[in-house]
């Protein structure tokens, strides 16, 4: 492989590892705060064994999220050190605020919330996870307009070095693609952390562990949260989808297999491509529903492939402008709509049983809740894939293109060593991250004190350690 | 004084504070198992460092962003030059965040003897990696026309730089010393003690020896601002002295330790000045505050929200440390 696959490759993998965290964290955080303020304002003990219990999850997930964070703020310099130079101007600005204004707190904070649960008065220690929660969703925002600077590039001028230089601090935060894209990713985040809570507490419901009554608010609090989340995460998601139509014609007909123009055209359900010769195999269509997506008409021209090619080599000169591997984007797409419309449904369905007092005599549906963890980490990962492999091949949206954009002097050897040693590594924590995430989503309220002292003499030594 | 330069002055405000912070966490941990032998005695010393060491790191993230935003090409030279070091200081850091959330998460052994392994291992490579890198960049490094690093990771390992290291690891390990015999009670705090008292005299010995090694450099640019920061760091070597062996007072002999770190950092700040990356392949090739920065529009900007938010940081992070200043002993609360 080349340098610039395997870079890809690393930043994909690290990136989407990342995310895998992230979701939860922002999610999970929010919700703990407010079963915490419950506790504050109704002073009811079971409110603070639910921000107790899932804020042990919670800090496990937190850590992860933290590490492979780190990661991220070095990467662009390692592997796209002309793209940092390129758009460092720009680029720089949000990664910096983002740990000035949230980081900061965000850690800070954190220890105070782990930390102060007996140190500090009951309002201070409330304060803290919220500070948490809000800072959080803070990062996200301005890690996403640096993000959207990429889709979408707005505010900046080329200078005569040919470097990209900011004109409009003001334009590059109120991208309207961040403007949309925040909130996709802060209610997708917030759904994770809903079914999060929903599908462990489906667990307990079905096995009727004690302490029934926390998990079934817990539960509750869950589906409320959920079905709200995952509703405005598919209407944010909807406008992104036809904004893309103005600003990113390309990625849009990558995500929908659409080769030719067409007006009407139609929705298609499952397509075999045939990428190598740029067109359809086998198509099963909806007509004209593409075009009431993107336009809310019936009728509306969307562009295919083949012709935005066609105009991109007379725009920007003779090359592929066409993003790689069709089918990922393509099945990312419905991969993540799939499994949005899906959690809307069971969000419904149950809420019905909640009101109706019927979810915990339901088991088929509450062990599909259970399964249903696994539908927000699908959308959100696929959602990216979505997002960054139907940028392709540009890095920056129509100035710059991902081969100018690698570190000349970073050597094939030196890429491998870094991406099998972040694999190996992210593995490993992969499964003790798993592990202990079950460990204790099983052993409910109270059933694992966060910190067990190691079951030895209290003296003996920790022999055969070094 | 230009944008770049308060950048630049910002910028090295950041590594102090990353120095002095993290320096001592790192010490914590490399001194894991020097310190404390059983179980209890390593969740007392975990716990001095348990709320802050994120925090802490932040320091160290917020640098990263700062030259990012400010000196876009400072940060792609820097980390794509120094790629496999930087590779292993981060694959340090992640095992060692983890392993403080998850290592008393199981009442089990072995579990615990491998995350505490993993602690000892990621403080210890980025205290001395830090030191390789800073040491390299005082050096000057190979950095063309284009400035894209063009040497290897093994030129990166020259005795120079080792010796930088060396100072590193060992600084932030007395310094960690001091840190747990002030915040510990218990056979933690005596061992952590006795190990301070031992270390002091060998630090300084050898920060002396870097510091005549490098004097023929430090000469050819000697200005009030490297002689202030030579005196604040050798100051602070002596108060650290003086307090550790003969008056016992660890508080300053801390304060003492501090001060030595900040010195170091101002002064390779300050011999740079207004180079950010010399080039050993001539001077045309160095990078400096000027070919290096971003525009004036950016640097405005990013002056506007680091000058407002950077003092709140500090007042909340000094909050913390208020918060949580009880000393800690076997029979505290302990979290992690
Ligand atoms: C939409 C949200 C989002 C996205 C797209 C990213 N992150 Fe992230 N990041 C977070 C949301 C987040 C968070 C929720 O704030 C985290 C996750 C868990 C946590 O501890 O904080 C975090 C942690 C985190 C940390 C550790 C902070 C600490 O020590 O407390 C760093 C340095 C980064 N991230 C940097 C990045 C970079 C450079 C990204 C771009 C590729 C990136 N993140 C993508
Ligand atoms: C955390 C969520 C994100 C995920 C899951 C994600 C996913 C991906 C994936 C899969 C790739 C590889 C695409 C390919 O090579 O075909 C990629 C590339 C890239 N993404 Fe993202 N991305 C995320 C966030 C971001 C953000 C927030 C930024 C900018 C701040 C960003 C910048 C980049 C860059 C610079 C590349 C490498 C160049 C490229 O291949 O285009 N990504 N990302
Ligand atoms: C009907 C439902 C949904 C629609 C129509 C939709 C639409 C979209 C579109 C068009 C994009 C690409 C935006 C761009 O590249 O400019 C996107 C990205 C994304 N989606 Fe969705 N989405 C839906 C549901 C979900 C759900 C339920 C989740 C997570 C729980 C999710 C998570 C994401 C993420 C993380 C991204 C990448 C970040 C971004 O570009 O916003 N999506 N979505």
């Amino acid at each position: 492989m080349e340098a610039l696959d395997l870079a890809r490759l690393q930043f994909g993998v690290t990136t989407v590892y990342h995310f895998f965290f992230v979701p939860l964290s922002l999610g999970l955080s929010i919700i703990i705060a407010l079963m915490q303020t419950a506790y504050v304002r109704t002073n009811k003990e079971k409110y603070k064994q639910m921000a107790k219990f899932w804020g042990k999850l919670f800090l496990i997930n937190f850590a992860m999220g933290v590490v492979t964070g780190i990661v991220q703020e070095f990467q662009f310099g390692m592997n796209w050190s002309e793209y940092s130079r390129f758009v460092g101007d720009i680029f720089g600005a949000p990664l910096a605020i983002e740990a000035l204004v949230a980081f900061f707190i965000e850690s800070t904070f954190l220890g105070v919330w782990i930390f102060g649960w007996d140190k500090l008065s009951r309002r201070a220690h409330l304060a803290s996870i919220w500070l948490v929660a809000i800072a959080a969703n803070i990062s996200a925002f301005w890690i996403l307009v640096a993000n959207s600077f990429m889709q979408n590039p707005v505010g900046y001028t080329i200078a005569e070095s040919g470097r990209a230089e900011m004109t409009d601090f003001f334009a590059v935060i109120t991208n309207p693609n961040v403007l949309l894209q925040f909130p996709h990713v802060a209610l997708g985040g917030l759904t994770t952390g809903a079914f999060f809570v929903v599908g462990i507490s489906a667990y307990h419901l079905l096995r009727g562990t004690n302490n029934i009554e926390v998990f079934r608010t817990s539960a509750r609090i869950g589906l409320i949260v959920g079905t709200v989340a995952v509703f405005g995460t598919m209407l944010a998601g909807h406008a992104q989808g036809q904004r893309m139509a103005e600003t990113q014609p390309m990625k849009l007909a990558a995500a929908e297999g659409l080769w030719e123009d067409e007006d009407p055209a139609g929705l298609s359900m499952f397509q075999i491509g045939d990428e190598e010769n740029r067109q359809s195999v086998f198509n099963i269509r909806i007509p004209s529903l593409l075009s009431f997506l993107s336009y809310n008409t019936p009728d509306g021209q969307v562009r295919g492939i083949n012709s935005l090619q066609a105009e991109y080599e007379a725009l920007y000169g003779p090359g592929d402008y066409v993003p790689p591997a069709i089918w990922l984007t393509y099945w990312s797409f419905r991969a993540m709509v799939g499994a949005g419309m899906l959690m809307f449904l069971l969000g419904l369905v149950g809420l019905v049983l909640v009101f109706t007092r019927r979810l915990e005599t339901s088991r088929w549906f509450l062990r599909g809740l259970l399964a249903a963890i696994l539908l927000p980490y699908l959308a959100n990962t696929t959602g990216w894939l979505l997002t960054e492999v139907g940028r392709q091949p540009w890095i920056v949206q129509g100035i710059m293109r991902v081969e100018s954009a690698v570190s000349p002097n970073v050597t094939v050897p030196m890429l491998w060593i870094s991406l099998i040693g972040f694999t190996l590594v992210y593995g490993l924590l992969m499964v003790a991250d798993l592990y202990l995430l079950q460990k204790f989503a099983r052993a409910g309220v109270g059933g694992t004190a966060t910190t067990p002292v190691l079951n030895v003499p209290e003296n003996a030594t920790l022999k055969g350690m070094y | 004084m230009d944008l770049q330069t308060l950048w630049f002055i910002l910028i090295s405000v950041l590594f102090v504070g990353f120095f002095i912070l993290e320096g001592f966490d790192y010490g914590v941990g490399i001194l894991l198992p020097f310190v404390a032998k059983n179980d209890t005695e390593r969740r007392v010393a975990i716990n001095t460092i348990g709320p802050h060491w994120d925090g802490n790191e932040v320091w160290l993230l917020t640098a990263g962003g700062a030259i990012f935003a400010a000196f876009p090409n400072w940060y792609a030279t820097l980390f794509s030059g120094f790629y496999l070091a930087l590779f292993l200081i981060l694959i340090a850091l992640i095992v060692r965040g983890v392993a403080f959330e998850f290592r008393s998460k199981l009442d089990d052994r072995r579990w615990r003897v491998w995350w505490d392994r993993g602690i000892v291992f990621g403080s210890a490579v980025p205290a001395l990696l830090w030191g390789v890198a800073v040491a390299n960049i005082a050096r000057g490094v190979a950095i063309d026309g284009s400035m894209t690093f063009i040497g290897s990771f093994f030129d990166l390992l020259n005795p120079y730089a080792l010796a930088g290291g060396l100072t590193t690891l060992l600084l932030f390990t007395l310094h960690g010393a001091l840190f747990l015999s002030l915040k510990s009670g218990g056979v933690v705090q005596t061992r952590a003690t006795a190990i301070a008292k031992r270390l002091v005299i060998p630090v300084a010995l050898l920060v002396v020896v870097v510091v005549l090694v490098s004097a023929p450099q430090l000469l050819s640019r000697l200005t009030v601002f490297t002689v202030l920061a030579l005196v604040i760091a050798v100051a602070g070597l002596g108060v650290a002295l003086y307090h550790t062996l003969k008056s016992g007072r660890f508080g300053l002999a801390f304060a003492g330790t501090s001060a030595a770190l900040a010195g170091a950092v101002l002064l390779l700040f300050a011999y740079l000045f207004p180079r950010v990356m010399p080039s050993s392949l001539g001077e045309a090739f160095d990078l400096t505050i000027y070919n290096a920065s971003s525009s004036q529009y950016t640097l405005s900007v990013m002056s506007v929200i680091a000058l407002t938010v950077v003092p709140i940081v500090l007042a909340y992070q000094a909050w913390t440390y208020w918060v949580f200043r009880k000393r800690l002993t076997d029979k505290s609360h302990l979290e992690y």
